[in-house]
């Protein structure tokens, strides 16, 4: 019998558990008794916290996507289509083409998507960094920008990179004073929730860092609806603020083909997701990872960096028929990432479902981290190397 | 989500929204989709799990100008009453 192991998406999750998986299976790959299918729509791999400096540091879209083959171990098979369906009576993954792929073990990471359409003048009005067609009309907004009113806020929860718009409410206040031009904006931040972040030590270190740099925290601002007449955004809590330039984390949903499969629930597409084990539901083949789960942590490349091995290690585990062992048995919820602050400055976010972060006195070095992060990204993440 | 029609301080329940289990901020962001999908006068009982309910939800209910009706803990869980005011 062949063990056929399905990964649906190609980002962080999918490619990093299919190369462990290659590594791991090796043998049984080479013997024709396992396979392992990685199914991507594009075909490419895209660096997305990459976005944010397409908007803030200069990067260049380009450098920013990879060939997904070319990341892959060669004992990894890849089909570029888009999923239709997963039908869990025959476990079959159907695609709109009319491919069909049989599995016994399926692997869902297949991410999170932006619906900015989902508010009203939305994509006239405001500007996001979640697409680097976005983080470049951003770019190009704030080069424009010659002084005014700029609110930084968030459509809806939960959303991508938690800390990317505080870091890029930080950054832009950087740049502003580097271009003369602090004393003439008003910035405000604005949160869904009471606080400045969701995870209360993260909030306790940037909020004072918002008062600092005279950014204006507006808590408990959900936006309910953009006057592009008046340049106003107002709140589902009655707020109301002036702008000049708009920045909103756009609404994140799910797949589709999730809720149409009954794998995960509408509106949002979450996949229930066992937070030790990574199985979806009561599901003992079917796994998930990376921002397509339902689980309390950050929708964040290291989130589904961190749960790979942990997937891999459940796979390896019923392929040999027995029970997962060893120190990736079960996934503790460890995300680590790093947040800018500004001038240059950065501090590091590390924490699981049992400690909270402590995040150290924020310094270059957190900052030089990121960047030497981003720029060895491909070389390191998607093959396993760190 | 679970829908009943109880009664809490004598006040018709139209929804509940059982967000146990759910973490910070999800039992807020529930009823924040309640209260968006819901008609004025509509009575919303959230059940969470999460500590920072009891803190959170008033709170926000206090800023978005609705009612807080009751707040009371139950058997492993709070269940936060909210009238949707406007």
């Amino acid at each position: 019998m062949v063990d056929r192991i399905l990964i649906l998406g190609g980002g962080v999750g999918g490619t990093l558990t299919a190369n462990l998986l290659a590594r791991r299976l090796r043998r049984r790959i080479d013997a024709g008794e396992a396979t392992v299918t990685v199914v991507d729509a594009t075909g490419n791999h895209v660096y997305q916290p990459g976005f944010m400096y397409i908007a803030m540091g200069g990067e260049r879209p380009e450098k920013l996507e990879k060939r997904e083959r070319a990341l892959l171990d060669k004992r990894v098979a890849l089909v570029t289509g888009v999923v239709d369906r997963v039908d869990e009576m025959v476990q079959t993954v159907g695609l709109t083409d009319g491919t069909v792929l049989p599995y016994d073990q399926l692997v869902l990471a297949t991410g999170s998507r932006i619906l900015p359409e989902a508010i009203a003048h939305f994509e006239d009005e405001a500007h996001h960094f979640y697409s680097a067609e976005g983080a470049a009309r951003l770019r190009a907004a704030l080069d424009a920008f010659q002084g005014g009113t700029i609110v930084v806020g968030i459509a809806s929860m939960p959303y991508k990179c938690p800390p990317a718009p505080l870091e890029v409410s930080f950054l832009i206040e950087s740049e502003l004073r580097e271009r003369g031009l602090r004393d003439k904006t008003k910035l405000h931040y604005c949160s869904p929730i009471g606080r400045a972040f969701t995870i209360e030590s993260v909030s306790e270190m940037a909020t004072p860092i918002l008062e600092e740099k005279g950014i204006e925290l507006h808590t408990f601002f959900n936006v309910e609806m953009i006057h592009p007449d008046r340049k106003v955004i107002e709140s589902l809590e009655g707020e109301e603020l002036a702008y000049d330039l708009l920045i909103l984390v756009p609404p994140h949903k799910g797949a589709q083909f999730l809720m149409d499969s009954g794998l995960a629930p509408a509106p949002g597409g979450w996949l229930p997701t066992d937070r030790h084990t990574l199985k979806v539901g009561e599901r003992p083949n079917v796994y998930a990872l990376g921002d397509a789960t339902d689980l309390p942590l950050s929708k964040a490349g290291s989130t589904a960096h961190f749960e790979a091995p942990v997937v891999v290690e459940g796979i390896v585990a019923a392929v040999e028929g027995r029970e997962p062992a060893g120190k990736h048995a079960e996934y503790e919820g460890k995300v680590m990432c790093f947040f800018e602050i500004g001038d240059n400055k950065g501090t590091l976010l590390q924490f699981d479902y049992d400690h909270p972060p402590r995040p150290p006195k924020p310094n270059q070095l957190w900052h030089l981290g990121k960047l030497v992060f981003n720029k060895t990204y491909f070389h390191t993440v998607p093959k396993g190397r760190v | 989500m679970i829908e009943t029609a109880a009664t809490t301080a004598g006040t018709a329940i139209t929804r509940t929204i059982d967000a146990r289990g759910s973490y910070c901020p999800g039992p807020l962001m529930e009823l924040i989709r309640a209260i968006r999908e819901g008609q004025v006068g509509d009575v919303l009982a959230v059940r969470s799990t999460d500590g920072g309910s009891r803190v959170d939800i008033p709170k926000w209910i206090e800023k978005a100008g609705h009612r807080l009706v009751a707040l009371e803990t139950r058997d492993g869980f709070d269940e936060i009453v909210v009238e949707k005011v406007r």
